[in-house]
């Protein structure tokens, strides 16, 4: 745990350092930061006796092997990401929009930036016994993806997104119990099914919308084109 | 509201520019309470590089700028700002009336809850420059220029006494353009000191001062002055139709 927080801590300063001074985007930088971060935790696990075994648990992590203590643990984490993430809610929404516009809105974006930074870092040493390193990407990307696809404010994306991961744990379990699965990699893909499920929906009703909107339209120009069509 | 006489912007051999390089130098300027500048040139000439250190993001290399008597982005409620390119981003669901409400966060910092007034706020900003009807959509599903619209609208619900404006028409059609030409001169007969980057010169019309730049001042005065064919001719090649 404190080896995670130290990596979490270089890679949080990493992230910071490539995206300010060498202007790469954030997601460039974490990607890079990522992937480094993790051959180099792959190198060190590799002069284990139980390489196998370790890098499993430590790429998909091992949730069937979860304390109370772990549980108490990430209790704690979404705590202390649930306090910060609504007391900066706004330089954080800022920062979506505009690096220059958190700044003059009086929040330093520098500040605000590395705290979020921080948050994903607790949400990820907390999550990593349970999906793994490999795996807490997919749970931290996938059930907001799907919220994006439905919401129009940014609590209901919150709230759709915390329910579809609990949804896609439960089913994730039930699969890896059922089918003798990796339970870890069973949740992540259970999360990204629900996803592509969510994403066919919504592009279908988007698909249904725009054609009935056609049509009106074509029966609007064409009442215009002929108006007594009708009477003849 | 400051009176109308106050200096609201003051520079002296103010040099400009990133990592120790200049890109303007020796810019002096002094605005009062009310007035217009506007700032013209091609792309690349320092427009931007000027409104990003009036609005305190780089510092400046060398000289002194000064607004409404403090230093440069110290004071967040009363100097707005609207980036070139303000990103939208596609992937958060933010509905206009949400990017709007983002304006009055320099006033309401952290902690302090909205009130009636700051509310009112954001709908008559939304009023003004004509997206209220679209101010429950999300922001990612509208035009460029109704973005560029929402972005204006943010801008004045800071209901600052200096605007920092980097081509605000960008992207607006005629009419969106002469809508931004009467919120200026709305917000400038409220005493509010507006700065503005263009590249249009239709923009300067009715300017106090205007600085024509081309990595360098090339002529700064009132349009009649700064605006002459010579003037013209040597930072873009051409000159007005007469």
């Amino acid at each position: 745990m404190i080896g995670a927080a130290i990596g979490s801590l270089v890679m949080m300063g990493g992230v910071s350092v490539v995206s300010r001074r060498l202007r790469l985007s954030g997601d460039t930088a974490i990607g890079l930061l990522f992937v480094g971060m993790l051959a180099l935790g792959v190198m060190i696990t590799s002069r284990s006796r139980t390489f196998v075994g370790d890098l499993s648990r430590i790429l998909f992590g091992e949730i069937l092997g979860v304390s109370i203590g772990d549980i108490a643990l990430q209790l704690g984490a979404l705590a202390i990401v649930t306090v910060i993430a609504f007391l900066a809610r706004r330089p954080f929404l800022l920062l979506c929009v505009d690096e220059g516009l958190t700044n003059t809105s009086g929040f330093s974006s520098r500040l605000f930036h590395n705290l979020l930074l921080m948050i994903v870092a607790i949400t990820v040493i907390a999550s990593f016994q349970t999906v793994g390193t490999l795996l807490v990407l997919g749970m931290l990307v996938a059930p907001a993806a799907t919220g994006a696809l439905f919401a129009r404010r940014i609590s209901t994306m919150i709230l759709i997104a915390s329910v579809v991961g609990a949804i896609s744990t439960y089913i994730g379990l039930l699969i890896s119990y059922h089918f003798d699965l990796a339970a870890g990699a069973s949740i992540v893909l259970s999360a990204v099914l629900v996803f592509a499920i969510c994403a066919s929906f919504s592009e279908m009703r988007k698909a249904v919308r725009e054609n009935d909107a056609n049509e009106h339209e074509h029966a609007h120009e064409h009442q215009h084109s002929h108006p007594g069509s009708h009477f003849r | 509201m400051s009176a109308k006489t106050q200096i609201s912007l003051a520079t002296d051999k103010l040099a400009v520019g990133y990592s120790r390089h200049p890109v303007v130098e020796d810019v002096n300027l002094r605005l009062n309470a009310g007035e217009l500048l506007v700032l013209i040139g091609a792309n690349g000439s320092g427009k931007s590089t000027i409104l990003k250190t009036m609005a305190g993001l780089i510092q400046p290399i060398s000289g002194d700028i000064e607004m409404l008597g403090a230093s440069v982005g110290s004071m967040p409620k009363r100097v707005a700002y609207l980036p070139q390119h303000p990103i939208s981003t596609h992937t958060l669901p933010l509905r206009v009336r949400d990017v709007v409400a983002m304006g009055r966060f320099a006033h309401l910092g952290l902690f302090k809850n909205p009130s009636t007034i700051d509310k009112k706020i954001v709908e008559t900003s939304m009023r003004s420059t004509g997206i209220d009807a679209q101010a429950d959509n999300p922001i990612r599903d509208l035009s460029g220029g109704q973005q560029q619209r929402t972005h204006l609208a943010q801008a004045l619900a800071r209901q600052a006494e200096v605007l920092l404006l980097d081509e605000p028409t960008a992207g607006l059609d005629i009419n969106g353009r002469k809508l931004v030409a009467d919120l200026i001169a709305e917000e400038r007969s409220r005493g509010v000191t507006v700065v503005l980057a263009t590249h249009e010169l239709k923009d300067a019309d009715t300017a106090d001062t205007v600085m024509l730049l081309a990595q360098r001042v090339v002529s700064i005065g009132p349009p009649e002055v700064a605006l002459r064919d010579e003037y013209l001719r040597e930072c873009f090649g051409f000159t007005q139709p007469h």
